[in-house]
């Protein structure tokens, strides 16, 4: 065997050892390295009393109430909903942009003992579509789709199209 | 008394070492370089144009969105340049290329810059968008590991005073870090993330319209051509240094 040879075999072996190494731990690590948790990971296993996590999924469509109050605060009440399970959401801070009916959000915050999840911040999910105006303004025109109800249809039906506007 | 300059030394011949004689790759890159410059800012130029007035806004997203048509072409250069620099340190350890050695260490700087602008423009668009700068979840924290190491490439390879074995160390540094690829790629799919998943590289359709998606693949060809421009600047610059180095310590000799 050549020296060459010898030592390509080596860095595979290497290679062979660190890559099985690093799948272990991060497998090993699958549940801590979640972002957030969805309603249905949360009725399936409540946390702990008051410590504060992650709650993700989307604004339920026709859940979002403006101008409630709480805590002495004007607040906005929204549901996250996974399709299987829903948690209303209360919130006192100032939404991001892309908030609204059907968007992905991820929100911090306790749950409390009646079930409503108290959210210190709320963040927006975007999906991976992008459209222009004018062709999303064409799905929602022929009934295909409802943002408020959730994602978009399959891209190979709008990604090409050129709607007269 | 040995008067050829070490790096002109005659290679044992085969097809793989065709390019890795210096003298050689003087020459051909003598010959495209400027023809590289000049098309990468012609391209680079016309996809700017066309992104940033020819293409339209996202519906919900607004103007915002051509914050992508930087940030997309950075995040791919800053992984497609590492999976280049774990090519060259695999070729630096087996076969002991010193062409390979050159360009890792031209190559890391040039990383860490497209890496941390990747960075910075998706900080500038999570903030308007999702409504934070920074969160820990595992696409964004994979991608600070890929920045961290490119520059602790670049810092290795420049830490020793025999600059061969600074070029081993940062070749295993790198194949190490090559383990981060995987990672920064599929963190979106594997676990939740606050980060959206991949839109263009679907084994569907692209989830974008194609007129948004094909300024960002102009830009992606006018940023990485001028990636390639840079990089191949850089370790030209090096080889003449080399050569350079090693006449003078020639002549030095002779002079004694």
């Amino acid at each position: 065997m050549t020296r060459k040879k010898r030592r390509l075999y080596i860095l595979l072996l290497c290679a062979l050892g660190l890559g099985s190494a690093t799948a272990l731990t991060l497998t090993a690590f699958q549940d801590n390295l979640v972002f957030f948790r969805s309603p249905s990971d949360i009725a399936e296993q409540r946390p702990p009393e008051g410590r504060a996590f992650r709650l993700g999924g989307l604004v339920e469509s026709g859940s979002v109430e403006r101008g409630g109050e709480y805590a002495g605060r004007p607040a906005i009440r929204f549901a996250v909903t996974d399709g299987a399970n829903r948690i209303p959401v209360v919130f006192t801070g100032v939404l991001p942009d892309l908030f609204r009916e059907g968007q992905g959000v991820v929100t911090q915050g306790v749950l409390g003992t009646d079930g409503v999840f108290r959210a210190r911040e709320v963040l927006a999910r975007h999906d991976e579509t992008y459209m222009p105006p004018e062709v999303a303004d064409a799905l929602k025109r022929s009934g295909h789709w409802n943002p408020a109800q959730g994602a978009p249809p399959p891209a190979a039906e709008w990604n090409t199209a050129r709607p007269r506007s | 008394m040995d008067t050829t300059p070490a790096l002109a030394r005659p290679r044992a011949p085969g097809r793989l070492h065709r390019f890795a004689n210096p003298g050689r790759f003087l020459r051909l890159t003598d010959a495209i370089l400027p023809w590289l410059a000049g098309l990468s800012l012609l391209v680079l130029a016309f996809g700017a144009a066309w992104a940033l007035f020819w293409a339209p806004p996202d519906w919900q997203q607004g103007e915002t969105v051509r914050i992508m048509f930087v940030h997309v072409p950075m995040a791919w250069l800053a992984m497609g340049g590492y999976l280049g620099l774990a090519i060259l340190s695999v070729m630096s350890l087996v076969w002991r290329h010193p062409l390979a050695d050159l360009a890792a260490r031209e190559l890391s700087p040039v990383g860490a810059a497209v890496t941390a602008l990747c960075l910075l423009t998706g900080s500038l668009w999570g903030k308007p968008m999702w409504g934070t700068w920074w969160v820990w979840d595992a696409r964004l924290t994979s991608v600070l590991v890929l920045f961290f190491l490119w520059l602790g490439h670049a810092a290795l390879v420049r830490a020793f005073d025999d600059p061969e074995r600074g070029a081993r160390m940062g070749a295993i540094l790198a194949l190490v870090g090559a383990l981060n690829l995987p990672v920064v790629k599929f963190s979106v799919d594997w676990w939740n993330t606050l980060h959206q998943p991949a839109s263009v590289t679907r084994l569907d359709a692209p989830g974008m319209h194609v007129d948004m998606l094909y300024p960002l693949l102009a830009c992606t060809a006018g940023f990485s051509l001028a990636f390639a421009a840079l990089v191949l600047a850089g370790t030209r610059a090096a080889v003449m240094e080399r050569q350079l180095r090693t006449r003078q310590m020639a002549a030095a000799r002779r002079a004694a």
